[in-house]
């Protein structure tokens, strides 16, 4: 199977090839890959890319899975819509 | 020239101001960041890049920043797309003071070569047709404004100084400074580094590294908070803006929306965490402004630190206390669409070539002189 054809994000449709591409340039933290392609960023937060990213780099480094840092979890868990916000903050 | 440069911090400041030097032909350029590239305020920050602004000194800046922006791809010869569009930013005056006060601001702006125009509701609803007509009373709309996307232009000017011989070391922090000698030894959490120039870009902690060569800066930390929505498909060109109602809200070439505020009364510091009042008056914010927006989910939330000055205008040149010490520092939360004129200054003093601008009102003795201050309101 491709590079391209296996799907890492699939919020921004970031394939396997883009990763490994990226990692070879010197991106080797999530933090770095993260800024530059947008993984983790999506409606999903991360729950698809981050555990596969976070593989791939420590195949690539040699490292154990635990020296591979995650990001920074960041609310909110699931998307809500501004206008409901809006409505709970008036009605408080 | 043979001196060794030490610059502190890889936002975009930093990053500018090395291929500055390295393009001027500098060799020894080292640059030290305490994490990743873009991690602190320039790739928090809002995207966007105006000159729309109250004060000369910003006008100017942001004219020639703009102006290097539009070539930046090529001028840099980077691979990626730094993601800029022009579709403008359109400022809405939502109170009588603000009318008039926009009025003189447009004056000014057409005087440096900044195309504003003044527009009434009617002209404005054009623009962007969800806005609700009731919230504002006049707007002005500089169509060369536009969007950058904040990691691929700091990463254009990181590849292109790396070419041409300057330096990274990343999560290494700067722990203290000696000076002695007319060499400043930097001593880092990895090591220590001679050089014999440094230079001050370290954005949000500015005021520390001042601190470590005996220097009080006049500036401080404040967190700014934003959030994302998720990305739809194009509705909005330019970037709408209320200082009144206190909103920034644009739509990337992404699709997502981003949108900020400042909270007021927020304290001094380096907190950096997401809060609830944030989401509640920014969602209340929207409501009232851009009602259509509001039906957009938001994602994700974060925040980031503005390094404030007393008069919200940069502080760019060497210190009258410290030979060889140069800052370029308290943007204020406009260092992201200045970096280009940032850097091209530092290297300038640096190599004491003729300035392209006027810098007097950049110094930082205009705090020390002046009683009064022209301050920048135009400031979200």
């Amino acid at each position: 199977m491709s590079k391209k054809d296996i799907i890492i994000c699939r919020c921004e449709d970031i394939n396997l090839e883009e990763l490994h591409h990226l990692m070879e340039q010197g991106f080797t933290s999530i933090e770095d890959l993260k800024r530059q392609l947008r993984i983790g960023m999506g409606p999903c937060q991360g729950a698809t890319c981050l555990p596969i990213v976070q593989r791939e780099l420590a195949i690539f480094l040699k490292k154990p899975l635990e020296e591979i840092p995650l990001p920074t979890v960041r609310p909110l868990t699931l998307g809500v819509p501004l206008k409901a916000i809006a409505k709970g903050a008036k009605n408080e | 020239m043979n001196k060794r440069i030490l610059i502190i911090g890889a936002g975009v400041t930093g990053c500018s101001i090395a291929y500055n030097l390295a393009k001027k032909g500098v060799k020894n350029i080292t640059v030290i960041d305490k994490s990743f590239l873009t991690s602190g305020a320039t790739g928090r920050c809002g995207a966007g890049v105006r000159q729309q602004w109250q004060t000369k000194a910003n006008c100017i800046m942001a004219k020639h920043s703009i102006e290097f922006f539009e070539h930046a791809k090529e001028t840099l010869g980077y691979d990626g797309d730094i993601e800029f569009k022009q579709e403008g930013y359109l400022i809405l005056a939502c109170t009588k003071e603000e009318d008039e006060q926009f009025a003189k601001n447009v004056v000014l702006q057409n005087s440096l070569g900044i195309p504003t125009k003044k527009l009434t509701p009617d002209e404005a609803l054009k623009i962007v047709p969800h806005l609700n007509k009731n919230s504002f009373i006049s707007a002005t709309y500089c169509q060369t404004d536009g969007h950058l996307n904040p990691f691929k232009m700091t990463d254009a000017y990181y590849q292109a100084a790396k070419r041409l011989g300057a330096v990274f070391h990343f999560f290494e922090e700067v722990k203290s400074i000696r000076h002695e000698n007319n060499q400043y030894t930097v001593l880092t959490t990895k090591g220590s580094y001679d050089a014999d120039i440094l230079i001050n870009a370290a954005g949000g902690y500015s005021r520390e590294i001042g601190l470590m060569v005996g220097l009080d800066i006049p500036v401080y930390a404040e967190k700014h908070e934003i959030l994302v929505t998720e990305p739809i498909a194009k509705m909005q060109s330019p970037m709408v803006m209320s200082f009144a109602k206190n909103l920034y809200c644009q739509q990337v070439p992404h699709g997502s929306f981003l949108m900020g505020r400042t909270t007021p009364k927020q304290p001094k510091g380096h907190d950096i965490d997401s809060t609830h009042e944030f989401l509640d008056e920014m969602a209340k914010t929207i409501d009232d402004i851009l009602p259509k927006i509001g039906e957009l989910r938001v994602i994700r939330q974060w925040a980031g630190s503005y390094n404030m000055s007393p008069d919200k205008q940069p502080i760019i040149c060497e210190s009258p206390e410290l030979k060889d010490f140069y800052m370029a520092c308290g943007f204020s939360g406009h260092g992201f669409m200045f970096a280009p004129m940032t850097g091209l200054l530092i290297s300038e003093m640096i190599l004491n070539e003729p300035l392209t601008l006027e810098t007097e009102m950049l110094h930082i003795n205009r705090f020390k002189h002046q009683t009064t201050h022209e301050v920048e309101k135009s400031v979200v």
